[in-house]
Order: C-alpha cells, then structure tokens, then sequence
C-alpha cells in the first residue's frame, strides 16, 4: 500500500517572456519534434528562463501534498506538466495509475444545455463513462445542491451553483492520483467544508493527492507533506508546518525594502525607520504568541510640527489589515516635535495568529487626515507556529473543565 | 480495480514521441478507443445547442449547396457562363458536385474549428485528443446525411434510377471526408499557434472549389485538365457523382491512388496532431 504513485527526476521546463517569440519557438520544438530530434531542449533561448527547473519528488499512495509558492513559482506549471498537459525539457516523470486533475471546474460546459446534459459531458470529459456518470448522478446532484435547477440551462445558473456543479462532478471522480489547483476555495462556507471531507474521504481510500494552493490553512488540515517552490526551484520539502515558514520567508524577502515610489505626504516628519524588541529589549522579528512586543518609530522633523498624529497598521502579506494603532484614538498627545526622535508603542500581549506581519507607519498632521508621511513596509515580525489555530483573532483565555452529570445530560 | 490503474504506467520525458514509434501508435489506438465515448457526447452536445438557439434549426445545413448550385443553375441556364454540356441534366450534377464538395469543405476546416473551440479544455484537462476529432466527422457526417435528402428529391425529379451504386457512393465520399480531415489535421498545430491559418483556410477553400470540376464537366484538353490530373479532390468527387446519379465508377488510376494516399496520410496527419498538441498548448495559457 506504500508505492510510489507519482515520481519526479530532474523536472524542468523553459518559457519564453516573448509571445510572439514564443510562437516561434513552439514551431521550432514541433519541427524538431516531427523530426525525431531530442537536442536543444536543455539549452535556453534569447528571452527564455526556467519556469521549473531541477525538482524531484515522490508521492506515494495515500499520501497528500502541499505545493505552495508565490505567484510565478512554478506550481501551476508543474501540475500543467504532472497532468501530461505540456511536455517536460528535462528530466522524467513517471505516473503509476489513472490520474484525474480538480483543475478547470465544469470544462466543456455548454451554456445552453441543462445541468443534466452537461454532467454527462463534464464527466465524459474527465473520463467518467456513461455506466458510472449514471451510478453517481443523484449523489452529484445532491452533493452541488442543485437539484431544482438541474433541468434547467446551465446559463441561467449563478456563478457560484455552476462552480458548484463543476466541483461536484470532479469531486465524484475515482482515480489513484488526484491534482488540485485552487478550487477548494470556491462556494460558501459550508460547500468549502464539505469538500474538505470530501479530499479526507479519498485520502483514506488511498489516493494520492497533490494540492496547489495559496490558502495556507487548507494545506495544513489536508496535507501531510509541503513542497516550498521559490522561482521553479523546490527550497524545501517535507514537513508542512516548515514548508509554509520558509514560503513566508521567501514572501518576506522580495518584500523587505521600504518602497520608496509609494511615499507620500507633505514630508515636514519623517519616518526614518522602525525597530522592534522583545521583552529584554533586544533588537527581534521572531516572536511566540502572546510575548511582549515594543515598536518604536524613529522620525525626524524638518521643522517644529505641532500635535502630529503617529499611525502604526499591521497587515498580512497578502495586504489585508489586521489591527492599526493611533495616538489620537488612544487620546496620546504628542506636542510639539523637531528634530530627531521616536516614538514607541508597547504591546504587553501580542495575541495576533502565528503569520508574518507587516508593518505601515504614517505620520499625519494635528488634523489626523492630512498625511505628512506614509511608510510602507517598515518592518515586520513573525509569529512562530503552525496553523493548528487559524481565524482571525486569537483571544486571551483560561480553559476549565466541570463533571457535573446534569452538564452532560443537557448537551 | 486498484492494481488494474496501478499497472498502467506513464513516463513523460522530454524525448519526441517520433523516436518510439511503436508506443506512439499503440497510445494512439489505445486513444481512439477511449474516444468514443466522449467524441459521441460531444457531438450530442455541439449539436443539441446548436439546434436549441435556432428557430430553423436543420434548413440552415441545407442552405449552402443549394444556394450554391441555385447561383450555377441560373448563370448556365441564362447563358452567363458556360461550362459545356454535362452527360447528365445541369441541376442534378451540379447540386449533388456542391452537396459533396461541402462534405470536403468542412471536413478541411473541421479539426482546426473543432481544436480552436476546445482550447480552454486542452489547456486543463488530460483527455483523448482524438475525440475532438471524431465528434467533428460525426457533425460533417450529420450535416451529409440531412443532405442526402436533398439529394434524393433532386433524383427522384429527374427521374433518375437509385441504384446500388447510390449505396456504394458512400466509399468515395467517406475518402472524400478523410482527405478532408488529413489535410485539416496536418494544418491544425500550425493553426493553433498562427491566426493565419484558421484566417486564410476559407479563402484557400473557396480558390480550390473552382480548381475542382463541381460545377463544370471535368476539362479534357490540356492545360486545364491538369485541373482533374493534379486536384486530388477530383477524381474522388467525380467518382461518387457517378455512383450517385449513373450507378457505375471509373476505377481510375487517379482515384486509387489518391485514396491510398489518403489512408497513409490520414495515419500521418494524425500522428502529427498528437505529437504536436502538448507543444502546441505550451504556447497557450492555461
């Protein structure tokens, strides 16, 4: 039950940055290809770069991988290359067994036919037959939730049931090999939980299931093992909880520079920059959940300012805020400044999630609107751990237990 | 069933397919069977939505040849134009030549249109190319036999004799169909990377339907008859109007040959389409 179902050696493959180039390359690779010949598919071409280059992997039966990375990382190009879409210009892959990919929900869909017609389709599509599109159907239907709509187009449905239907034919495949790309982000809450359990589900039958995502919180609760792509490289692979530490190294990384071009405001303060420290007052970025934390702006003013408004955010990666911090709302006047200084903010309990944050500090003027200077990425701090909690908010709390028989008896 | 998917073994590797030959037609066999299915399904698909959007639904697959051979019918009868005396009544030769002529027409264009239409799939799901293939012989051979019935009142007005011929009729034109695909097959991977192809395919079918002798007798004197001598369509045009509207066929060394060729580079053509789809959808986006 432990075989190797998916096998990687040396996997690279090359795009070109040009399209038009790019359209004669490909007529030279089928002149060459028609041909018989193998050679210069290794070397690059003018404008061409590896978009994966040198990764080798196993998945063996049962097993659940996570592949994540930036956009641009090579992780669609490398599930396009598993499913045998495009070919590979160096090194092999191996499948063993029948391989079916959740990529493209409802491919092949027709508009204008019903929602029956176009499960057969869809099936056929993904290599269900007839015989077995019939045995599935009513759990299909069911599982997408559309049974009063099914006889009717499938151009009349709303965006949401057509993605619903797509998903709900695809998740009633049966191969050895599953690939997933982004889809278990569709639906509401409650379709996204079903088809969690729906991934469970095959995953004890023994599929091996290679998952591409950018929701950090579905590769933890479904995959045992991580893959971190960095520019069509693996950096890292094995356990998922480092896998994903390393991902937001990588993001962090091509982040850390204060972005200059966004700047603005009328410049009379400044934020020179930022330190963080830890409890003992040393210089950190790596911190536990609920630690002390103090933030200290540096500024200088070009000329006295009075009363300005110090505003720190904190957000994540992917841009959204988490919490911001001003010494107007918190009543803290600051008088006149000059010269050089800095201001600071002391957080006895840092009850954030574990994830990277980064940091936005902006001065305003004594109206609390007019912006003086907007930093951008100034600094940003990491809270270790893995996504066993995972939300928006972690709340300061004690745990107590009770053994009363009426409790019991009245849950 | 478990170790029966286990057993079946895929190896992707940079190599051309062209080196194996032997694997490369067995997947090729192996595709086509898995086809059917899905080639049928598709073409149920295509077909009912086209029909549900439109009030006329069939007429409009009768509408080209007729509207073709009406335009002939008139020039010849008013002395526009002439082409010389046919052997049988103007109207019968020229509907059922325009009537066969489409089956090749839009078998030439069918796997580019067919390939081009099904691009998002290609780039995101792993199914036999070959059923995109199948369900577009299934539409042209869906729109020859509505024809047919055009065909059939065309003779029975003209009080011509159906004979077993009309049945045998259906050799030359299915090798009318696959040459029609061959071509169109060898031309889809350059046409899926260039617009050019798909843009200037129904300019070069229209240049070749006066090349070829549908609505003229076939030139017997030099240099038009190269017409008939070089036209690989001719011969096999020409063979199923005879079986049609005479009954008999001129086993011609033409003919034979070019439904040979059309068996060989039909295998090729085809060859050629499943080598080139990955490079080709490489070169799309996903």
């Amino acid at each position: 039950m432990t075989d190797t179902l998916v096998k990687l050696e040396n996997v690279g493959k090359k795009f070109c940055r040009s399209f038009r180039q790019s359209l004669w390359y490909g007529v030279q690779d089928l002149g060459s290809e028609l041909m018989g010949l193998t050679s210069g598919r290794a070397g690059l071409r003018k404008n061409e770069f590896w978009a994966v280059s040198g990764v080798s992997f196993q998945v063996r039966r049962g097993e659940t991988l996570g592949l994540i990375g930036h956009n641009g990382a090579g992780k669609t190009t490398l599930l396009r290359l598993l499913n045998g879409l495009i070919k590979p210009d160096t090194g092999a892959i191996e499948i063993r067994g029948r391989m079916q990919a959740l990529i493209a929900l409802g491919a092949g869909f027709n508009p204008l036919l019903t929602g029956r017609e176009n499960i057969y389709v869809n099936a056929s599509v993904l290599g269900v037959s007839k015989k077995d599109t019939d045995r599935l159907f009513d759990a299909i239907v069911d599982f997408a939730g559309i049974e009063e709509s099914i006889d009717m187009p499938v151009q009349s449905y709303s965006s949401g049931m057509a993605v619903r239907l797509g998903f709900s034919i695809a998740a009633h495949l049966e191969p050895d090999i599953l690939l997933v790309d982004e889809v278990l982000a569709v639906g509401d809450l409650a379709f996204r939980a079903k088809c969690q359990v729906r991934i469970q589900e095959m995953k004890r039958k023994g599929v091996a299931i290679i998952l591409v995502s950018h929701n950090l919180h579905t590769i933890t609760h479904v995959c045992t093992r991580a893959i971190t792509l960095e520019k069509g490289r693996v950096i890292y692979d094995g356990d998922t909880e480092q896998a994903i530490d390393l991902y937001r190294d990588s993001v962090t990384k091509g982040n850390r520079t204060t972005s200059e071009s966004l700047r603005a405001g009328t410049g009379e303060i400044r934020v020179r920059r930022l330190e963080i420290f830890d409890e003992m007052g040393e210089v950190g970025q790596d911190f536990e959940v609920g630690d002390f934390v103090k933030i200290r702006i540096h500024y200088q003013a070009l000329r006295p300012v009075k009363n300005p408004v110090f505003n720190l955010t904190m957000h994540l990666i992917d841009g959204h805020q988490v919490t911001g911090i001003r010494t107007d709302v918190d009543g803290y006047g600051l008088g006149t400044l000059e010269g050089e200084g800095f201001v600071e903010i002391a957080i006895p309990k840092l009850h954030l999630l574990p994830n990277i944050y980064v940091m936005d500090a902006v001065v305003f003027q004594e109206d609390g609107f007019s912006l003086c200077d907007r930093a951008n990425n100034v600094g940003h701090l990491k809270l270790k751990g893995g996504l066993q909690i995972n939300g928006t908010a972690y709340l300061p709390h004690t745990w107590h237990q009770s053994s009363s028989t009426e409790a019991v008896i009245a849950s | 069933m478990e170790d029966l998917h286990s057993s079946m073994v895929t190896v992707y590797t940079p190599a051309s397919q062209m080196r194996t030959p032997g694997l490369l037609v067995r997947s090729m066999w192996r595709d086509l069977a898995a086809s059917r299915e899905l080639s049928w399904r598709l073409f149920i698909r295509d077909l009912s939505a086209q029909y549900r959007q439109s009030v006329l639904g069939v007429l409009w697959t009768f509408a080209p040849p007729i509207v073709t051979s009406l335009i002939f019918i008139v020039l010849q009868s008013k002395r526009v134009i002439s082409f010389g005396e046919t052997d049988i009544p103007y109207p019968v030769y020229v509907l059922v030549g325009a009537i066969l002529w489409q089956v090749f027409a839009e078998s030439l264009q069918a796997p580019l249109k067919s390939v081009t239409a099904a691009k998002p799939m290609l780039a995101k799901i792993n199914f036999p190319r070959e059923a995109l293939i199948v369900s577009a012989i299934f539409s042209v051979l869906f729109a020859m036999l509505i024809r047919l019935v055009v065909i059939l009142g065309a003779l029975v007005i003209f009080q011509f004799p159906v004979t077993w011929g009309f049945l045998l009729a259906f050799l030359p034109v299915l090798m009318l169909l696959l040459l029609g695909i061959c071509v169109g097959l060898l031309l889809t991977p350059f046409g899926m990377l260039y617009a050019d192809v798909g843009t200037s395919l129904p300019v070069v079918t229209q240049l070749l339907f006066f090349v070829t002798p549908v609505v003229y007798p076939p030139p017997q004197f030099f240099p038009l008859s190269l017409i008939t001598k070089l036209n690989p369509v001719s011969p096999l045009l020409v063979g199923a109007r005879d079986l049609i509207t005479k009954g008999t066929i001129e086993l011609s060394a033409p003919l034979l040959t070019v439904g040979g060729m059309t068996v060989l580079f039909l295998l090729l053509g085809w060859a050629v389409y499943r080598v080139a789809l990955p490079i080709v959808i490489e070169r799309m986006s996903a």
